[in-house]
C-alpha cells in the first residue's frame, strides 16, 4: 500500500497489528473489533488507528473517534461515495485526528476528499503505480475556487462574491 | 437570464482543462476504462451504438439566442448539423468523436454553458417549468433557486459518487409543469397558508426507469434559507444509506420505500437538526443578486388582443389554429408565450436542424427578448412574444417547417432515441412516434381528439417517460424482435399517475391501429368537454383494454 497526503507520497508511519501484538510499535492500526483490547494495552504516547467499513453509522464511530489518532475509512471501490459522507460526518463530530481514505481512489476524487475532512489516502499499490503523484497532486490545484460553503477546501464563490461586494479582494 | 460572473466563467474553463487532462490520463493508459467512466459521464460524454454522445446541460431549459447559435455551430462542426432536445431539457449530439469533446466543451465555455452533471450518479442538470417567470399561474420564479441548486450541486465533494443518479425539478406555479412528482427531488414553491411567507413544499422518490413511483412529501413547507442545508440533509441521508448492491435498485425513491416515508423523514430531519443552515445557505445578497439575472424585461403597456392580432387570426384559419393550439398565457396583457413543435409529421420528436437552430435564435432576438425555452416535452418556447407581432413570428416559422400546431397534441409525442441511437435500448421509439404521427396527422381529427400526451421509451430506463403518458409505449425485445407494450392512464402534471398495462406486447405495426381502437373508446364515450386522461379516470381501465384486446391476435393471447 501507498501512502498520500497533501503533499504527496510519504511513508506510512502506522502499521497494521493485531492488539496483542502492538507493544513496541509507536503508531498501529487495529481491526475494529481490537480496538478495545488493543486500548488497554496502550503504551504512554502511542499512536492506535481503527480500521472501519464505510457502512459503520456515524452514531457508531463517534464513541471510538475520541480515544483513537486515527481513523481510517474503507472504500471498496472509487465509486462507493460512502466514505466521503462518513468522514464528513466524524469531523462534523468534533473528530480532530487523522482521518485516512483506504483503497482504489483515483486522482480525480483528491479534492474532494480533503474537502470532506480526509487527511490522507491510502492506496492499493498497483493503482499508485499507475496513477502518478503529480496527478494527485494536479488535482488539489484544478478549481480555483469551488461552489460548496462548508466544506474543508479553499476559498469558495460564494465567499468570494461576498467580498468582492464588500469592496475586498475579488 | 442567469450570465456568469468571473468566478462561474473560471469554473467552466478549469472544467474543460480537467476533462482535457483526464482524456489524455486515459489514453496514456493511467486511468482503466472503468476509471474514466464516471468521469466521461460527469462531462456528459455517454459510448451510444455508433458513435459517442454528448449531452449539453441547459440548466432549468432556459437558453440564449447566442447560445442556441453556438449549439447550430458545434452540429455543424461535430455533429450532423442537426441536435436532439431531451426530455430533461438538454440537447444531445449523437455523432460526435471523443477527441472533439474537450475542443466542444470549450466551445460551449465561450457562451457559458457546459456539459456537467448531465450524466452519472450525481445530481443532474435542474429542471423547471418552461414557462418559469411568464405564466399567469406562477407563485414564484421557479428559475433562481434552480440556479441556485445549479451552483450548489456542481462539483459536489460529498456527492459526486452516490448511489445512482438525482434529479432534482422545480415548479413555482399552480399547474406542475415540470413533473415535478416524478423526480428525486421535486420542489414546489408554495406559500405559508398562515405567514403568505413563500417557501418549499419538498417530494422525494419519485421516478420512472423500471420501478415508477410517485414522489411523496417530505417537507409541506421549508423556509428558503433552510433549502441548502436541507438539501445537504438528504443527500447525505441517501449517499449514506442507498443501495449500492444493486444498481435497479440504487435510486433514492427505493430507499424511500423500504424504509417508508415516516422513517425517511426522521432521518433528514436528524440531520438536518445537527446542521447550521446559515454556514451552508447562500447569504441574502447572494440570492438577491441571482435573482436580478431574473427580473421581468422592461414589457410595453400594450392592450390584450389587439386588433390587428384579431383580424389576423380571423383572416388565417391556420395561424388561428397555431395560436389557440400552441399559445400559452402571459400574465402580462399583450404578450404571449408560444410553443415551437419539434413535433412536426413524420420527423424525430425533438430533433432540430442547425439552420432550425438559426432561425429560432433569430426569431428569438426579434421577438422574444433573446430568450428561448425547452421544454421536458422536447419543444421549444419563445416566452415573451408580443401578441401583435404574432403573425409575423408564425410566417417566418412556417417558412423554416417549425410552425406545426400541435402542441399538447396527440402527435406532440415525447420519444427518447431509442434503438436508433441508444446503447441502452431494445427497441426503436422514433419509428413508432413517426408513424402515429403520421397516422393522426389530419389537422381536424387531431382538434377533435385534443389533448392527449403519448410518451415512448426504448427501454425499462424510460427516458420517454411512457408511465406518465395518458399513452404509454415501452419498447421491449421478445424474442429477437420488437414488441412495444401499451399502458394507459398515466399523467405527468398535478395528479400524477403510473399508466397501468393494457394487454400483451405488441408488433411494430400494430401499435398504430391499437392507439386507433383506445382513442376510438374515448370518442364514443367522453362526456362534453372530458379530456382524454379526464375520461379514462371516470370510466376506468376496462373499456379501454376489452377494445385493446379485441383484435390482438398473436400467441401472448
Amino acid at each position: 500500500m501507498t501512502l498520500l497526503d497533501r503533499h504527496g507520497f510519504r511513508p506510512d508511519p502506522f502499521r497494521r497489528l493485531p492488539a496483542a501484538e502492538i507493544a513496541g510499535h509507536p503508531a498501529v492500526i487495529l481491526p475494529l473489533a481490537e480496538v478495545q483490547s488493543g486500548l488497554l494495552v496502550r503504551a504512554a504516547g502511542q499512536r492506535i488507528g481503527i480500521d472501519i467499513a464505510n457502512t459503520l453509522t456515524a452514531e457508531e464511530a463517534v464513541p471510538l473517534a475520541n480515544q483513537v489518532d486515527l481513523i481510517a475509512i474503507a472504500f471498496p471501490g472509487f465509486a462507493d461515495g460512502r466514505g466521503f459522507t462518513l468522514g464528513r460526518r466524524l469531523r462534523r463530530a468534533g473528530f480532530r485526528g487523522i482521518l485516512r481514505a483506504v483503497g482504489p481512489l483515483i486522482p480525480d476524487q483528491f479534492a474532494y476528499a480533503l474537502a470532506c475532512g480526509f487527511d490522507e489516502v491510502e492506496l492499493p499499490d498497483a493503482v499508485a503505480a499507475r496513477q502518478s503523484e503529480a496527478a494527485w497532486l494536479a488535482d488539489l490545484a484544478i478549481y480555483r475556487h469551488s461552489y460548496q460553503r462548508d466544506y474543508a477546501r479553499g476559498q469558495n464563490i460564494l465567499e468570494a462574491r461576498r467580498e468582492a461586494r464588500n469592496g475586498g479582494a475579488a | 437570464m442567469y450570465r456568469y460572473d468571473e468566478f462561474d466563467a473560471a469554473f467552466v474553463r478549469d472544467r474543460v482543462a480537467q476533462f482535457s487532462a483526464q482524456v489524455q490520463r486515459r489514453l496514456a493508459g493511467a486511468l482503466t476504462e472503468d476509471e474514466f467512466k464516471p468521469l466521461r459521464l460527469q462531462n456528459g460524454v455517454y459510448l451510444q451504438l455508433h458513435a459517442y454522445m454528448l449531452r449539453i446541460a441547459i440548466p432549468y431549459g432556459t437558453l440564449s439566442a447566442r447560445q442556441l447559435r453556438q449549439l447550430a455551430l458545434i452540429g455543424e462542426r461535430f455533429d450532423r448539423s442537426y441536435g436532439h432536445f431531451t426530455t430533461r431539457q438538454n440537447l444531445q449530439f449523437n455523432w460526435i468523436q471523443l477527441k472533439d469533446v474537450p475542443e466542444i466543451l470549450s466551445l460551449l465555455a465561450d457562451v457559458e454553458m457546459h456539459a456537467i452533471q448531465t450524466s452519472g450518479n450525481c445530481i443532474r442538470n435542474v429542471t423547471a417549468d418552461q414557462f418559469a417567470g411568464v405564466a399567469a399561474d406562477e407563485i414564484e420564479d421557479p428559475r433562481p433557486v434552480a440556479e441556485l441548486i445549479r451552483q450548489w450541486s456542481t462539483a459536489h465533494p460529498e456527492f459526486s459518487f452516490l448511489p445512482r443518479k438525482f434529479k432534482i425539478a422545480v415548479t413555482g406555479a399552480a399547474e406542475d409543469r415540470a413533473a415535478v412528482a416524478v423526480h428525486d427531488i421535486g420542489l414546489r414553491i408554495v406559500r405559508h397558508p398562515e405567514t403568505g411567507e413563500t417557501g418549499y413544499a419538498v417530494l422525494v422518490g419519485g421516478g420512472l426507469g423500471r420501478t415508477p413511483m410517485v414522489g411523496k412529501w417530505v417537507r409541506d413547507f421549508l423556509p428558503k434559507p433552510h433549502l441548502l442545508a436541507y438539501l445537504e440533509a438528504l443527500m447525505r441521508v441517501y449517499n449514506a444509506e442507498g443501495r449500492r448492491d444493486n444498481k435497479y435498485k440504487a435510486r433514492v425513491k427505493i430507499l424511500v420505500h423500504e424504509i417508508g416515508i415516516e422513517a425517511f423523514r426522521a432521518r433528514v430531519e436528524a440531520e438536518f437538526a445537527q446542521l447550521d443552515p446559515q454556514r451552508i445557505q447562500a447569504d441574502a445578497a447572494e440570492v438577491a443578486r441571482i435573482e436580478r439575472y431574473f427580473a421581468p424585461p422592461a414589457y410595453q403597456v400594450l392592450p390584450d388582443n389587439p386588433p390587428a392580432f384579431l383580424r389576423a387570426r380571423a383572416a388565417n384559419p391556420e395561424f388561428d389554429r397555431w395560436v389557440a393550439q400552441n399559445g400559452f398565457p402571459h400574465k402580462v396583457p399583450g404578450y404571449q408565450a408560444v410553443t415551437l413543435s419539434l413535433k412536426g409529421i413524420g420527423e424525430a420528436p425533438g430533433d432540430i436542424s442547425s439552420a432550425g437552430m438559426r432561425l429560432v435564435a433569430d426569431l428569438a432576438e426579434r421577438h422574444s427578448q433573446g430568450e428561448i425555452r425547452v421544454t421536458h416535452a422536447q419543444n421549444l418556447v419563445l416566452p415573451d412574444v408580443r401578441q401583435d407581432e404574432l403573425f409575423d413570428l408564425w410566417q417566418a416559422l412556417a417558412a423554416g417547417g417549425l410552425a406545426t400546431a400541435n402542441a399538447g397534441l396527440i402527435t406532440d409525442i415525447i420519444a427518447c432515441p431509442g434503438l436508433d441511437y441508444c446503447a441502452l435500448a431494445t427497441a426503436r421509439s422514433i419509428p413508432i412516434a413517426q408513424a402515429l404521427a403520421t397516422r393522426f396527422a389530419a389537422p381536424a381529427r387531431q382538434q377533435e381528439i385534443g389533448p392527449l400526451a403519448i410518451k415512448i421509451s426504448g427501454c425499462i430506463n424510460a427516458c420517454g417517460h411512457h408511465h406518465v403518458g395518458h399513452i404509454g409505449i415501452l419498447g421491449l425485445e421478445k424474442r429477437g424482435e420488437e414488441s412495444y407494450q401499451i399502458t394507459l392512464g398515466g399523467d405527468a402534471g398535478n395528479a400524477s399517475t403510473i399508466g397501468e398495462i393494457l394487454g400483451p406486447g405488441l408488433g411494430a405495426d400494430e401499435v398504430p391501429d391499437a392507439i386507433e381502437r383506445l382513442v376510438a373508446v374515448y370518442l364514443a364515450h367522453r362526456q362534453p368537454g372530458e379530456l382524454f386522461v379526464d375520461s379514462v379516470r371516470r370510466l376506468g381501465i376496462q373499456p379501454f383494454k376489452t377494445a385493446f384486446n379485441a383484435e390482438i391476435r398473436h400467441d401472448a393471447a
